[in-house]
């Protein structure tokens, strides 16, 4: 297949798993002539006809409701939601419905549906179009909250996202929509959920991130090689829940230190329980405090600004180096 | 109690209200068309939304009301911001994320707000403003006035729920809000028949027992008629409202796809913009004599000098500090 960027390589997750299982559906605003905003999933309404990529009104709320029916009955829905900022108009239905019917039913029913939404900023868009919101998902019982870091680990994980027996909300940055392009392989690839990846080894401080993010930790540990001589090592998350505690544990337990970027706010955010569950897993390495370098506890700022509010290398160099002189 | 009425005897037109009509037409045409070319020189962020083409609705609508009354929008709504009076220097400065913009350069163009001419604001989220048009409507009653509320909003939101739930709510609880609802037959590419099982947008005020009514969005002098009449009765004895405007927006649903040809062909828009609402204005203008060809010349160098001004305010308005991400959180 060659090199794709992010979007094709989604698309051709889509595009393999819906001619393996007749069974999988999408369904959004604007996904089928049109082919998405970003363009995700173009050219699937030509192969795959109206009733298989379904465009819906302009309605969230009976998106996510209808394809929580369809799962019930044997469907597997793949929901877009043009921007991450438009989901609370569903939330209900996400949080009510979709992650409680396998618990509310004592397992009669589940949701095998995936919801994809681009989600962060860096793209000098406004507000609801640059949140990072995964938090949210993150805290609710029977959901999984997947976010991939560059076209390889998108293509296998949402491959395994649509096969997933309980709804997955699988979040895509918009920075890295067309950033880079990855060798990707024909055939079709799938990776666990729930299981994090080393992107880089070192034995002096770990960074953990995911997502967009994950760039920004390997420029910061790429600076504190040369200029501290210190060997980072790097996590990429790719699912915030389950947390893979293991592999966090383990690298802290090696590192004695660690520090957790993402670009959600702060308080009550995904660092919190990361760096809680390195007490828990690594407590007795620990040299010094776990950091945190993410968003500010403020709603996200104008475009003029937004890389004040988003971390960069700058600042995860800093808090490392803190963390380092502790 | 609901309405079908497309073709409107247009009221008489004298030259002070041709030249305000035509002027605040022209001075959002003007803005619109700057601000798409300062976005194309990465000037201005977000992803930009052009009132092009549906100037007559805004500028009939507001011309209605009075200084005290309220307006409100949805993220098209550099038009509705500017017909209710905002200050086009302060418009375009916060286009461009700059600290002297009406939201300090925080918001950007989906989310104006201007206190001083009752503007509560741009909203990104389709069909989420309906229902704060009818708590304003609630207030407005609760303090004893007798001002009202225009909300406008596209066809998309009468897809959500929320439109639905405001409908039935100001219509139970009689609240002085007209709803406008600018059918320009398309909610991003999705054309309105393949989303609405009812397309007669005014038809759901049946539904609610409110009054409802289609008016020609391309005819600012119907809009103005049709708009006044509900605006004074709702002043009056509290009666909301759902007018229909049909319009049609002349550019793509945002800088994203600047034609917005993919999903319409090129002859449907080539047709629409025949019915051009600021040539429609200026032709009946010329043809009662109360507009000259010399006027319209005026008002065309009048808005053009206003538009720059804004944007040479803009270049020179400082971008916001730092520490402004952390203003306006809470009470500071
Ligand atoms: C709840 C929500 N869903 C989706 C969007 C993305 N979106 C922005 S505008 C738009 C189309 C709206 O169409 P319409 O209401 O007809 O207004 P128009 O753009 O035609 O003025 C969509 C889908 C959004 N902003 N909010
Ligand atoms: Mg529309």
């Amino acid at each position: 297949m060659g090199k794709l960027n992010m979007v094709k390589a989604l698309n051709l997750a889509l595009l393999q798993e819906m001619e393996r299982d007749d069974g999988v559906v999408i369904i959004g605003e604007d996904v089928g002539v049109d082919g998405g905003v970003f363009r995700v999933t173009e050219d699937l309404h030509r192969q795959f006809g109206g009733t298989r990529v379904i465009d819906s009104p302009l309605a969230e709320a009976a998106i996510i409701g209808t394809a929580v029916g369809m799962a019930l009955y044997g469907l597997k829905p793949i929901c877009e939601i043009q921007f991450s900022g438009f989901a609370f108009q569903c939330f209900h239905q996400i949080e009510n419905h979709a992650a409680r019917y396998r618990a509310r039913s004592q397992g009669r029913f589940h949701c095998q549906m995936v919801l994809r939404m681009p989600y962060g900023g860096g793209v000098r868009a406004l507000e609801h179009h640059t949140e990072s919101e995964e938090q949210f998902y993150a805290h609710i019982p029977g959901l999984k909250m997947v976010i991939p870091s560059g076209p390889r680990t998108a293509r296998a994980l949402l491959a395994s996202a649509i096969r997933d027996p309980d709804p997955v909300i699988f979040f895509e940055s918009k920075a890295l929509y067309h950033a880079a392009k990855e060798e990707v392989p024909d055939e079709i690839e799938t990776m666990p959920i729930g299981r994090a990846r080393i992107d880089r080894e070192g034995r002096d401080l770990t960074l953990i991130a995911y997502g967009a993010m994950l760039r920004v930790a390997r420029e910061a540990a790429e600076v504190l090689r040369e200029e501290d001589g210190v060997e980072v090592e790097v996590i990429d998350l790719l699912t915030v829940s389950p947390l893979d505690r293991e592999t966090i544990s383990a690298s802290v337990q090696k590192t004695g230190r660690a520090v957790v970027v993402h670009e959600a706010s702060r308080n009550f955010g995904p660092g919190a329980e990361i760096a809680a569950s390195i007490m828990e897993g690594a407590f007795l390495s620990l040299e010094a405090p776990v950091r945190r370098v993410t968003a500010y506890d403020v709603p996200f700022v104008g475009f003029a600004r937004e890389w004040v509010h988003i971390p960069d290398a700058a600042r995860v160099v800093s808090a490392a180096r803190d963390t380092l002189a502790y | 109690m609901a309405q079908a009425k497309t073709t409107i005897l247009s009221p008489r037109l004298d030259a002070v209200l041709a030249r305000r009509l035509l002027g605040q037409m022209a001075l959002i045409r003007r803005f619109e068309e700057k601000a798409a070319e300062m976005y194309a020189l990465g000037k201005i962020g977000g992803f930009l939304h052009l009132y092009i083409g549906q100037e007559a609705v805004a500028v009939g609508a507001t011309s209605t009301l009075r200084p005290d009354d309220y307006a409100v929008s949805s993220y098209r709504e550099h038009g509705h911001c500017l017909a209710k009076g905002s200050d086009p220097r302060r418009v375009m400065a916060e286009l461009f994320g700059r600290r002297d913009g009406l939201s300090k350069g925080k918001g950007g163009s989906m989310h104006l707000f201007d206190k001083s001419v009752n503007f509560l604001g741009g909203h990104g989220i389709v069909g989420a403003h309906l229902p704060l048009a009818a708590g304003a409507g609630f207030a407005i009653n609760y303090q004893g006035g007798d001002q009202v509320v225009l909300c406008f909003f596209g066809d998309g939101a009468v897809h959500e729920g929320e439109f639905h739930e405001a409908m039935n709510l100001v219509a139970l609880w009689k609240l002085p809000v007209i709803y406008i609802c600018e059918n320009n037959r398309y909610a991003m590419g999705t054309a309105i028949h393949r989303a609405l099982a009812q397309t007669e947008i005014w038809r759901f005020a049946e539904t609610y027992g409110i009054h409802g009514e289609a008016v020609d969005g391309m005819d600012v002098l119907a809009v103005r008629e049709c708009v006044g009449r509900v605006v004074e009765r709702a002043r009056r004895d509290k009666t909301p409202a759902l007018i229909e405007a049909r319009t049609y927006r002349f550019r793509g649903h945002s800088m994203r796809d600047p034609a917005g040809a993919v999903y319409r062909t090129r002859e449907e828009v080539e047709r629409e913009k025949q019915r051009d609402p600021i040539a429609l204005l200026t032709a009946r203008g010329l043809k009662d004599g109360v507009l000259s060809e010399a006027d319209v010349r005026a008002i065309e160098q009048n808005v053009a000098d206003a538009v720059d001004e804004a944007v040479a305010f803009a270049e020179a308005s400082p971008e916001p500090p730092a520490s402004f991400l952390f203003t306006d959180v809470y009470k500071d």
